[in-house]
């Protein structure tokens, strides 16, 4: 199990990364951290024909606290998350949905950035940085963007950036003091991706109220009419999830509904109990 | 062709290969360090395990032109470690080990258990440790004995 033959690049700048991908065409692909290019190139599933490897640029390293939100350079780790780069409450739930990722060899490489791009559906972090309200932060040849997480996420393994644009940021704002975060997330063993995911935000103070479903097999989704009764501080019974669920999974088995019916109740639960 | 220049196991090395060399192949194939093994080839085994800069990753799925300029350790490199020294008497001891495909992951991951999380429990290290495959299902030994390393150091 061997890649195909690819060029390799050294961005020697978010500049030049930019350019040559832009010269590139769809066939070139930015390299971080390679957790998830890695595996599909070596199973064949990926055949880029030439890698920009962005893994040193400075310029999405680091992560900063600005008035109401928190912002993580793409290249954060799954690792730094989990021991704690982001400080304070945001900081904790952060770390939290990043020691669920994988194994720890893989969090030492794999990126925040990288997992945005890569959108798999059932991944951690678009279904948890969705129930966050994070905004993702875009670097292309016209200049920059920045994009609202659920305007950013299209479906399985797609997203709306550009082939020629690269993450560069995640912005996410800072949680309230009474701010409450619940996730659950069903898989068979540490590790694996999702089978079942529910991430919720509820914030009494604010009345700030986001449902999300992951793993549906397409991107993540809120649940508006969820949301509507957790902010007026309901708890929600398992059948009324169900029937929220159904439409959102399209035509699901009842083994998956009853399953996402469940992580999305006991996140839901997570945050309405011990308060 | 790539040109890397890297230190592996305290060596400068300079090799001229394709891009697509794993990290793995360049340790096995070029320097004929066979102690790294390749079992999935998909980052899930965990065989493959070495240090790159002192934490662990998958060489399996990391190219060997994006190691450049880095340090890499494998099990080779860590023969006269003191934490390695005590895994490798504390896997013999509790017979964590039985064809030994799997062991120097095992090895490389256990040491960053007992290094980084000095305070964990049996518990812990089952859930630390569940990104390395063992067909032989050895865990049992294998989570004793990590966890008699951490108990002798603690002291
Ligand atoms: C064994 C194993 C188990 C895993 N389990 C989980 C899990 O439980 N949950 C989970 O969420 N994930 C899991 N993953 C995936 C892991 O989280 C990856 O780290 C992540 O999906 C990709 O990040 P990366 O930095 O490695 O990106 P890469 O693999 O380098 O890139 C992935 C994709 O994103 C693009 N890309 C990367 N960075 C950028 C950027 N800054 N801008 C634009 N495009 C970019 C690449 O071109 C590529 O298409 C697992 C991976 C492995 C190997």
């Amino acid at each position: 199990m061997k890649p195909a033959p690819f060029t390799y690049h050294r961005a020697a700048s978010l500049e030049q990364a930019v350019a040559l991908l832009a010269q590139g065409g769809g066939d070139t692909a930015v390299l971080s951290g390679g957790q998830s290019l890695g595996p599909m190139m070596n199973l064949r599933a990926a055949r880029p024909s030439q890698l920009v490897d962005i893994g040193r640029l400075e310029a999405l390293r680091g992560i900063s606290v600005a008035e109401g939100h928190v912002r993580i350079g793409a290249l954060s780790t799954h690792a730094a998350i989990e021991d704690g780069a982001v400080s304070g409450p945001l900081g904790r739930v952060l770390a939290r949905v990043a020691a669920g990722i994988a194994y720890r060899a893989v969090r030492n490489a794999g990126t925040i950035g990288g997992s945005l791009a890569h959108a798999d559906p059932a991944a951690d972090w678009p279904a948890a940085l969705l129930a966050l309200d994070a905004r993702i932060h875009l670097r292309g040849p016209g200049g920059d963007r920045a994009v609202a997480i659920d305007a950013f996420l299209a479906g399985a393994f797609e997203t709306a950036k550009a082939a020629d644009e690269v993450i560069v940021a995640v912005d996410v704002p800072a949680l309230g003091p009474t701010a409450r975060f619940g996730y659950v997330k069903f898989c068979r063993k540490p590790g694996e991706f999702a089978e079942a995911l529910g991430a919720v935000l509820y914030d009494p103070g604010s009345a700030q109220a986001r449902v999300v479903v992951g793993a549906t097999g397409s991107r993540a989704r809120r649940l508006p009419a969820a949301e509507a009764g957790l902010a007026a501080g309901l708890s929600p019974a398992a059948a009324d999830i169900a029937a929220l669920l159904a439409p959102v999974l399209g035509n699901p088995s009842a083994l998956v509904l009853k399953r996402q019916t469940a992580a999305v109740h006991r996140a839901l639960q997570e945050v309405l109990t011990d308060a | 062709m790539p040109d890397i220049r890297l230190s592996v196991n305290g060596e400068a090395i300079e090799e001229s290969a394709e891009a697509r060399l794993t990290l793995a192949d360049l340790l096995r194939e070029r320097l004929h360090l066979t102690a790294t093994h390749l079992g999935c080839e998909q980052g899930v085994c965990g065989a493959c395990t070495v240090l790159v800069d002192g934490v662990p990753v998958r060489s399996c799925i990391r190219f060997a032109a994006a190691c450049d300029g880095q340090a890499v350790q494998s099990l080779e490199g860590l023969e006269h470690d003191p934490v390695m020294e005590a895994l490798r008497a504390a896997f013999t001891r509790h017979h964590a080990l039985q064809c030994g495909y799997c062991t120097p992951g095992m090895l490389i991951m256990a040491r960053d258990v007992v290094l980084r999380l000095p305070d964990a429990d049996p518990a812990r290290i089952r859930l630390e440790m569940s990104g390395n495959l063992c067909r032989c299902t050895g865990y049992l030994g294998i989570i004793e004995a990590i966890h008699a390393v951490i108990l002798a150091r603690r002291g």
